[in-house]
């Protein structure tokens, strides 16, 4: 293979350790109780891996809209902070609709609110969901759509985003957005911390594993 | 915030430790897995050297992928063969039970568990599939996971959670001939919404719960999540003791005497407090059916799709979108809507007692010409019930196809699915756009014995007009 072929920008690495600062272009999917049959529609999930899912993001709404999805402007190519309404992520418990986000490049998402199961399932893979009031999730998704190359920041620890319509990556100037977020105080210390891939935590608790499962009646068959 | 509630009880009782980040480590009781939301979950294990902790508390059988029509192996379908082989492998390797293909135990998994009576009062219930809320209606705190804590499940038998809110949703009164627990639930979700629940377990309590079938509290939970709610639950009485009594992995003997006491002391006290209560009149529930695209969108058989005048502003966006999806006139009446396919079936709507409430609408009756319809049992038990007192007979005889158990075209993983924009009458849990397997198909979500009348009419039609006095719970009321 060539030694000068053109430099390929390497993808986004997934998750890993804490999660405190995001930078990157927005996109945004307008919408309330987007379900996840839409993020990922039934025929894709017959897999036994992850790996393809990328390409089944939203795929039935982008075929619906022949090329004019968000997913597939061009201008939206390389974003990584998603932008939604109320209700996000509702329905079936498949975690193949958050890994399908992330290998489509997603980092986090802002919006209304979220479903639960969704939200938890963003969490274990470091992908946090932050909730916007509706008007400010409105206004970032009018931003966002006015000028695809701004730059949002996303600062974790103090729950803020900044939208700069200005900046492209590595230059400054006054954000034209700057807006808080909420996320609650357990999934916040999780992705601030790094803790938020929690499977080590919970095995190491062997003891108090042991000793719930022996106050449990219906484990020991209700024996006397 | 809630104490003395059931969810409260058995919380405490699973409750691990108190984790870092703020959230808690609960342990499941009981692991439900299946071929769709496993395999990675397997593999993550293995990439991190870890092995099942307890594998004689995991439990797996195959529903979504497997065809109803020919279930002879390999599948014609690659991939699904490919996701069956990988679920009996891991099965295999870590000494898992698969109530496999032709056990006389396979099922959806949501139905087989509670008819083998492992699901029980007290325990925590925890499955790859948002409907695992169906097994609240024992007194258990079940919920759907992801498949990150499948893995956290399969390695720890626990799962680090944060504690909900409960809302007691109270029912008096009475359900009508010809309404059931499936618009009862429907009747919930469109009054409370999508997301009324999310942040809630849903205690379903009252003269009207004490009064339902085991079947009939399976069908409400089931749908607690469609609702929001990530756990449903009804408390346990003597109606969940007689069911459970004598099932396979139900105690006996003496320890049956120790386990109902045990039951009955977790059911939420006359004192227990909730966050929040919300009542309804169960006399005053017709049958409903959903005309739009998210379950919420529910109205009673007699009433006419909403117009943009009599919807909230914020539901507006949402309804408009539904009406051309569903190619609907705001305004209109439902009965009487067109209808192409009819699917009886899911772990919503696929036990006996729901074949039956179809049945004895199907009975002396055709299927009107152009109609597909078909019946998926919920498991190979349903289906031996039901052929046992002959209810494949009797939908043979009307036109409607007799299929083989798994969860079919409720979410179209398999053979069976809509076609272009064609508009099924299904006793499923899901309207959403191209849910049933076609990007442009349409679902009417009602319950088996409304599916059965839209089979017969060819079109929307109120079931109380068919069967004057149809028992709504013949089995084991």
């Amino acid at each position: 293979m060539s030694t000068l072929s053109t430099p390929v920008a390497a993808p986004e690495p997934f998750p890993a350790g804490p999660v405190q600062r995001l930078q990157g272009r927005g996109l945004a999917v307008v919408g309330n109780d987007i379900d996840t049959d839409r993020i990922i529609p039934a025929r894709f999930l017959k897999c036994v891996t992850f790996d393809g899912l990328a390409e089944g993001a939203f795929a039935d709404d982008r075929t619906e809209l022949a090329g004019a999805h968000p997913f597939d402007r061009a201008e939206h190519q390389g974003a990584t902070i998603l932008v939604v309404n109320d209700n996000f992520g509702c329905g079936s418990s498949r975690e193949h609709a958050p890994q399908a986000l992330m290998r489509w490049g997603i980092r986090a998402v802002i919006g209304e609110s979220f479903a639960e199961i969704f939200f938890g399932n963003c969490l274990a893979l470091g992908i946090p969901c932050l909730t916007a009031s509706p008007a400010d999730a409105a206004a970032l998704q009018r931003a966002i759509a006015a000028t695809p190359a701004a730059l949002l920041r996303l600062d974790l620890e103090a729950l803020r985003v900044q939208l700069d319509p200005q900046a492209s990556a590595g230059t400054s100037a006054s954000a034209s957005l700057d807006l808080p977020l909420q996320l609650a105080e357990g999934p916040h210390r999780m992705l601030v911390s790094g803790q938020w891939d929690g499977t080590s935590q919970l095995v190491a608790h062997d003891a108090e594993l042991r000793a719930t499962a022996s106050r449990l009646p219906y484990l020991a068959g209700f024996a006397a | 915030m809630s104490a003395g509630t059931l969810y409260d009880k058995v919380w405490e009782l699973h409750r691990v430790a108190d984790l870092p980040g703020g959230s808690t480590q609960l342990f499941i009781g009981l692991h439900l897995i299946h071929e769709v939301t496993s395999p990675q979950a397997f593999a993550a294990l293995r990439d991190l050297g870890l092995t099942v902790r307890h594998p004689e508390l995991t439990v797996a059988t195959v529903d979504h992928i497997v065809p109803t029509t020919s279930q002879a192996r390999p599948f014609a379908d690659p991939l699904a063969e490919a996701m069956l082989a990988t679920l009996e492998a891991n099965c295999a390797e870590h000494g898992i039970t698969l109530h496999g293909l032709g056990s006389g135990r396979q099922g959806i998994v949501h139905v087989i568990a509670p008819e083998l009576g492992l699901t029980q009062p007290g325990m925590t219930v925890a499955c790859g599939d948002s409907h695992t809320s169906t097994h609240g209606a024992f007194g258990a705190i079940a919920f759907g996971i992801g498949t990150s804590q499948v893995r956290d499940v399969l390695a720890s038998q626990s799962l680090a959670m944060n504690k909900l809110k409960v809302r007691r949703i109270w029912v008096e009164g009475t359900l009508q001939p010809g309404v059931y627990a499936k618009d009862l639930v429907l009747h919930v979700i469109r009054t409370l919404g999508v997301k009324g629940g999310v942040g809630y377990a849903y205690e379903f309590a009252g003269p009207a719960i004490d009064a339902l079938s085991m079947e009939e509290r399976m069908t409400l939970c089931n749908m607690a999540i469609e609702g929001g709610a990530r756990v449903g639950y009804c408390n346990p009485d003597a109606t969940t003791f007689a069911y459970l009594q004598g099932r396979p992995h139900a105690p006996a003997g003496e320890a049956w005497e120790r386990a109902v006491a045990w039951w009955s002391s977790l059911a939420s006290g006359p004192d227990a407090v909730f966050d929040d209560e919300v009542r309804f009149d169960a006399a005053t529930i017709a049958p409903t059916v959903t005309w739009g695209i998210t379950p919420g969108q529910g109205i009673g058989v007699d009433e006419s799709v909403p117009t943009l005048e009599q919807t909230p502003a914020e539901e507006r966006p949402l309804a408009e979108e539904a009406y051309r999806y569903m190619d609907l006139v705001p305004g209109g009446p439902i009965a009487g809507l067109p209808v192409d396919v009819c699917f009886i079936g899911s772990c919503t709507n696929g036990r006996l007692s729901d074949l039956r409430a179809a049945a004895a609408v199907a009975q002396g009756r055709r299927v009107a010409p152009g109609i597909k319809a078909f019946v998926v049992p919920g498991s190979e038990q349903v289906a031996a019930a039901a052929e046992a007192e002959g209810l494949d007979a009797v939908f043979r005889a009307a036109g409607f196809e007799w299929r083989e158990p798994g969860c079919s075209m409720c979410l179209a993983m398999n053979p069976d699915r809509l076609e272009g924009r064609q508009i099924s009458a299904s006793s499923s849990n899901r309207n959403f756009k191209g849910r049933q397997g076609s990007a442009s198909g349409r679902t009417l979500l009602m319950s088996p014995a409304m599916v059965a009348a839209a089979a017969i009419a060819g079109h929307v039609a109120d079931v109380r007009e068919l069967v004057a006095v149809a028992p709504s719970s013949p089995s084991d009321r």
